[in-house]
C-alpha cells in the first residue's frame, strides 16, 4: 500500500453504510441471494419477452434453481439483446412505473437505454452511499462532482448517494478545466469525482496554472468509468494530493454503486446482496473456478425496471473470496484490466492497452499521455505508442533520447510479449479527455 | 565560462520549424547560433540565443517542451588544421564530445564552435591550460 498518501484516511474510511447487508454471513448472504434470484427469474419470465423466449427454448423456469450454481444453466444477456430490444423493450414493468430514463455511453450504434422505478433508484442511492463511505466520503465532506450530467449514470449515481451521506454536493459536471479548479479552490472541494483520465487532465492544467495541490483541500478521489493501472492510481495521488479509490457500475446493470473499494484497497467489494458475479472465460461462455481472471458477468437480484440475467460486461477481471480486513463479507474483484472487447490482437498476442501503460508509469519521467496506433503493414501487425514528450523524458543529445525511446521498446516487448515501435510526438499533439478517454486507433480493415 | 543552449523537441511535421522562430521572433529573441538533429519521427533543435530565460518562457508558452543545457564556446584559429589541433588537445586530455557546431560570427581573426562535453567543467580546464580561448557567455549572447 502507498504509505504517503494514505496516511491521510482517517479511520472514519473504515465506516460501513449498511453494517447489516454488507457483513452478512456468507450462508445468510446465499440463502438471501437464492431468493432474490428466484424472484427475479420468475418475475423476467413473465414480464420480459426476450427472457421468455430464452428461458422457454431451454425449458428452463425458477423451478430449476436448487442451488445458486444452478445460475450457469440460464443463458447469457448481451449487449447485442439490448440492442434488438431498443428502446424499452428490456423493461420488466410498464413506463407508468419508471421514474428515471438513462442510457449507456454506447461508442457504436444506438445506444442502450435502461430505466429506474422509484425503488430501483432508492436501491441505487444507497448502494452509491455504500462504496462512497467505504471510499471515505462523509457528512462533512464536499463533493465535487466533475463526471457530465446527462444521460450517462456516472454523475446522478454519485451525486445522489452523496447526498444520502449528507455531504454537500457541487454539480459541476465535465468540461471547461480552468473553471473546475476555480471552484475547487474557492469552495474548498474535498472529493473529487471523475473519470482518472480526467483527474490528470485536471492536474496538467493545474501545474500550467501554478495551482499546487496544497491550494485545494482535496482529500479523497472517486474514480470510474474506465479501467486504469495501480501506477495511474500512484501518479493521480502525488499530483494531486489525494487518496485515489476506485469504483465499478456500469448503466446496463444500474451504474456506479455495483462494487467499491474499501480503505484497503485490496479489490472492489461487490454488493452481493443485490448482484451475483461469475467470471467465464470470454471465448467459451463457461464458468471459470474462484480466482481466474475472466470476464465478469452479473445478474441483478432487486431491479424492478430493468432487471438483467448474466449480463455479459466484457470487463476482464478477478474474483477474490478471501476475507477482507474491513469487515465487509462481500467478494472482492480486482482492477479491471480492460475490456474483453477493448482487447487487441496483434500478431495473435491479446494486448490490453493498461498494459502498456504500467510499463509507461514504470519508466522514470514518462506521463500517461499516450495513444495506440495499430496498423497493418504488409499483412503484418504493428503496434506504435505515442508518447508525449516533455522536460524530463526529452535530452538535448540524441545519443540520451534514442537510449530512452530503445528502453521503452524494450520493457514493452518483454512485457506484452509482442513488438511495439516508440513514437515521441509533441506535448499536446493528443486530445485531453474530459470523459473517458480512447487510447486506440486501430487502422486495420477487420 | 560557460554558456546556456536551450534545446527544443521538434515533431517531423511541416510547419514545426517555423513555429518556433516565430515564437521568437515575436518576443524579440535573436538566434545567435543554432544545430539541428533529426531522425525519422523527431528533431532536436539547439539554440544560441541572445535572451535565454524569455525565449525558454516564450517558447514553452507556446507548448514546447524545452530544456537549458551547459555548452562551451570556443575561439578556433580560422585556418587549416585549427578545429583539428583544438580537437587533438582534447582527445589527449580525454574529453568527450557529445556533439558541436559552428557559429555563425567570428571573433576577431577567430571562427567560434560550440561544444557539448559530458564534463564541461574538465573540457574547460583541459583547453586553457593549453592556451585555448574559451569565451564567457555575455561575450557570446552578444556577439
Amino acid at each position: 500500500m502507498e504509505s504517503r498518501n494514505n496516511m491521510k484516511i482517517d479511520r472514519q474510511a473504515d465506516r460501513i453504510w449498511d453494517p447489516v447487508n454488507e457483513c452478512m454471513a456468507r450462508e445468510e448472504l446465499e440463502g438471501l441471494q437464492l431468493a432474490r434470484l428466484r424472484e427475479t427469474i420468475d418475475r423476467v419470465s413473465h414480464n420480459v419477452p426476450c427472457y421468455q423466449n430464452k428461458f422457454a427454448k431451454i425449458g428452463l423456469g425458477s423451478k430449476d434453481l436448487h442451488t445458486l450454481g444452478d445460475l450457469s444453466l440460464f443463458p447469457f444477456t448481451t449487449k447485442e439483446d439490448l440492442r434488438l430490444n431498443y428502446p424499452y423493450g428490456m423493461f420488466a414493468v410498464p413506463l407508468r412505473q419508471v421514474v428515471r430514463i438513462h442510457s449507456s455511453s454506447g461508442t457504436t450504434g444506438k445506444p442502450t437505454v435502461v430505466g429506474y422505478t422509484r425503488n430501483d433508484l432508492q436501491t441505487w442511492t444507497e448502494l452509491a452511499a455504500r462504496f462512497m463511505t467505504a471510499a471515505g466520503v462523509t457528512e462533512d465532506d464536499i463533493v465535487h462532482v466533475a463526471f457530465g450530467y446527462g444521460l450517462f449514470t456516472g454523475a446522478f449515481g454519485l451525486h445522489y448517494g452523496a447526498e444520502r451521506i449528507g455531504a454537500s454536493v457541487i454539480p459541476m459536471s465535465s468540461g471547461n478545466t480552468d473553471k473546475q479548479i476555480m471552484i475547487m479552490q474557492d469552495y474548498r472541494s474535498t472529493a473529487l469525482v471523475c473519470t482518472p483520465s480526467y483527474a490528470l487532465t485536471i492536474a496538467d492544467r493545474m501545474e500550467r496554472l501554478g495551482v499546487h495541490p496544497a491550494d485545494l483541500a482535496l482529500r479523497v478521489g472517486l474514480f470510474g468509468a474506465e479501467p486504469w493501472s495501480e501506477e495511474m492510481r500512484r501518479e493521480i495521488q502525488n499530483r494531486l494530493g489525494l487518496v485515489a479509490t476506485d469504483n465499478f457500475g456500469l448503466s446496463e446493470v444500474m451504474g456506479p454503486g455495483i462494487a467499491g473499494e474499501c480503505s484497503f484497497q485490496c479489490g472492489m467489494h461487490i454488493f452481493e446482496d443485490h448482484f451475483i458475479p461469475e467470471i467465464i472465460d470470454p471465448d467459451t461462455g463457461e464458468v471459470l473456478p474462484p480466482g481466474s481472471v475472466g470476464e465478469l458477468v452479473l445478474t441483478s437480484l432487486t431491479k424492478e425496471a430493468f432487471p438483467m440475467v448474466r449480463y455479459r460486461t466484457r470487463d476482464i477481471t478477478r474474483l477474490d473470496y478471501s476475507p477482507c480486513l474491513c469487515g465487509r463479507t462481500h467478494v472482492r474483484m480486482c482492477k479491471t484490466s480492460g475490456r474483453s472487447d477493448d482487447m487487441l490482437i496483434i500478431k495473435g498476442v491479446n494486448v490490453f492497452p493498461t498494459q502498456i501503460e504500467e510499463v509507461l508509469f514504470q519508466v522514470e519521467g514518462c506521463e500517461p499521455h499516450y495513444q495506440l496506433v495499430v496498423d497493418r503493414v504488409g499483412g503484418m501487425d504493428t503496434l506504435e505508442v505515442q508518447v508525449e514528450v516533455n522536460e524530463r523524458i526529452f535530452f538535448d543529445e540524441m545519443k540520451k533520447q534514442r537510449a530512452f525511446v530503445d528502453l521503452l521498446e524494450k520493457r514493452l516487448a518483454s512485457s506484452l510479449g509482442v513488438g511495439a515501435r516508440i513514437k515521441l510526438v509533441e506535448p499536446s499533439s493528443m486530445p485531453r479527455y474530459e470523459g473517458k478517454a480512447k487510447r486506440v486507433i486501430d487502422r486495420r480493415q477487420s | 565560462m560557460k554558456v546556456e543552449q536551450i534545446s527544443i523537441f521538434i515533431e517531423n511535421k511541416s510547419g514545426r520549424l517555423a513555429d518556433v522562430t516565430h515564437a521568437l521572433g515575436s518576443a524579440g529573441i535573436n538566434i545567435r547560433a543554432l544545430s539541428l538533429a533529426d531522425t525519422s519521427d523527431f528533431g532536436i533543435l539547439r539554440l544560441i540565443v541572445d535572451k535565454t530565460d524569455e525565449a525558454k518562457a516564450a517558447l514553452k508558452d507556446q507548448g514546447f517542451t524545452v530544456n537549458k543545457t551547459e555548452v562551451v564556446a570556443v575561439e578556433v584559429p580560422d585556418r587549416p588544421m585549427g578545429l583539428y589541433g583544438i580537437l587533438q588537445v582534447l582527445d589527449r586530455g580525454k574529453v568527450n564530445v557529445e556533439y558541436m557546431y559552428a557559429f555563425v560570427e567570428r571573433c576577431g581573426e577567430n571562427a567560434v564552435i560550440i561544444f557539448r562535453f559530458d564534463n564541461p567543467e574538465e573540457a574547460i580546464r583541459v583547453l586553457t591550460a593549453n592556451g585555448i580561448n574559451v569565451l564567457q557567455g555575455e561575450r557570446v549572447y552578444s556577439m
